[in-house]
């Protein structure tokens, strides 16, 4: 197996365990640790299609890698961003965990999970 | 098997291993720490992807950045009282999690190794434009050349990410500065890094920024690098975040896409097309372009970990 296909195997299997825990976990800058994973595996992925597109000389097509280094800075803004709505929730509610089973909660309210 | 592909191997299962550990581990510091040493193995995966430019992003905004950022959050939800422990979810969610994980992963794992042969490229269209920009980066020639009206709008979606930060501030701090990066005075270690790393950093940024043109490197990077040095003066609190309501600093954050877009503009009067750089002189357009995208990179990342005003402008 190359090595562009053994990155891309690990894209895919990093979008798994960023799915899981961005389900899983009820702490929401879990939640952000582990949207960055599925962002990573997606970029890794598309890396792959950047190399088995090398051609005309160069051993990479550079039209995929500069979108990932667009989507790399892209997703550092949405980061930061979700990161100051949570410190924002915090000082409103005392309170950030997104858990389903939190017995705090008024019954009913299922938008607070997931 | 080389030895190579056994060090490939080993990376592999060494990132997923971390990447499993940031998952899993229960501290929320120790998450993010193992978050930011996956980031720098990940951008040695990168690199044997033939991707330096990528890796280099990677390194320094995929990890560097973003770990600063999740490391000071942390810490001021810490400081509130925030990062209360929760019972993990029921034995059944996660089941269900785990198989929507795996099938999620499968389906990707089978769409990269069925990829079509030959794979689509735009390679040779790549290698024929390269020429006409005297750049010898063909990464940079995409990001600042071909497709520039994306790369122009991707700083215009930065801009926007400050001002959506910016205004989750309280009413009476609007304008103020931002909460410091670091809690306590400087300490000798802190110090020590200031004088040892961050010079040499800003000579590096600057060397990144030139080169980009013709080897690994731009804009994005050297603009990362910038801010992370400005990052690390103010974690050690010899300097403070400054005000948002300051001019030089909206300018700053602006300069970048508005020079961008100034010369997008002037490019249809004057070489007949939207973001057209006239023959002969797109080099020094791109680099002045880079020049102006490095300054506002290196104040808007910064100014997106510093969070909201905090303080009120008078202070």
């Amino acid at each position: 197996m190359s090595a562009s296909t053994l990155a891309g195997l690990v894209g895919a299997a990093l979008v798994g365990l960023g799915l899981y825990g961005f389900i899983v976990s009820p702490q929401p800058l879990r939640k952000i640790l582990a949207f960055n994973l599925i962002g990573n595996g997606a970029f890794l992925v598309f890396g792959i299609v950047a190399r088995k597109g090398a051609a005309a000389g160069f051993p990479f097509d550079p039209v995929p890698q500069a979108m990932v280094i667009t989507g790399i800075v892209v997703a550092f803004a949405a980061s930061a961003l979700a990161a100051a709505l949570i410190l924002r929730l915090q000082e409103e509610t005392g309170n950030v965990l997104l858990d389903s089973d939190a017995p705090a909660k008024p019954p009913g309210d299922e938008a607070g999970a997931s | 098997m080389s030895i190579l592909q056994v060090l490939d191997l080993g990376l592999a299962i060494l990132v997923l291993a971390i990447a499993g550990w940031t998952i899993a581990a229960r501290e929320l510091f120790a998450s993010v720490v193992g978050y930011v040493a996956y980031g720098l193995l990940l951008s040695i995966v990168w690199i044997r992807l033939h991707a330096p430019d990528v890796a280099l992003t990677e390194a320094a905004i995929g990890s560097g950045v973003t770990g600063v950022l999740l490391v000071t959050t942390g810490a001021r939800l810490r400081g509130a009282g925030g990062v209360e422990t929760a019972a993990p979810p029921r034995l059944s969610q996660r089941l269900m999690a785990g198989a929507l994980a795996v099938l999620v992963a499968a389906a990707l794992a089978a769409v990269v190794l069925l990829l079509p042969e030959p794979a689509p490229t735009l390679a040779p269209e790549a290698r024929e434009g390269l020429a006409a920009t005297g750049l010898g980066n063909p990464v940079t020639a995409v990001l600042i050349a071909y497709r520039s009206f994306d790369t122009m709008l991707e700083k215009v979606v930065l801009v926007l990410a400050v001002v959506g930060v910016w205004s989750l501030a309280p009413d009476r701090c609007w304008a103020g500065a931002p909460a410091p990066l670091g809690r306590a005075r400087p300490e000798g270690a802190l110090l020590f890094l200031d004088q040892a790393l961050v010079p040499l950093g800003i000579l590096v940024g600057v060397h990144l920024f030139w080169v980009g043109a013709d080897e690994p490197g731009g804009a994005f990077q050297a603009g990362a690098i910038l801010a992370a040095m400005w990052m690390i003066v103010m974690i050690s609190r010899l300097t403070e975040p400054p005000r948002v309501g300051a001019r030089w600093l909206r300018l700053a954050l602006i300069a970048g896409p508005a020079v961008f877009l100034a010369t997008g503009l002037a490019g249809g009067g004057m070489a007949g097309g939207f973001f057209a750089y006239p023959a002969g002189f797109a080099k020094p357009i791109i680099l002045f372009i880079e020049a102006f995208l490095v300054l506002s990179i290196a104040v808007t990342l910064p100014m997106l970990v510093a969070g909201p005003p905090r303080r009120s402008p008078q202070s």
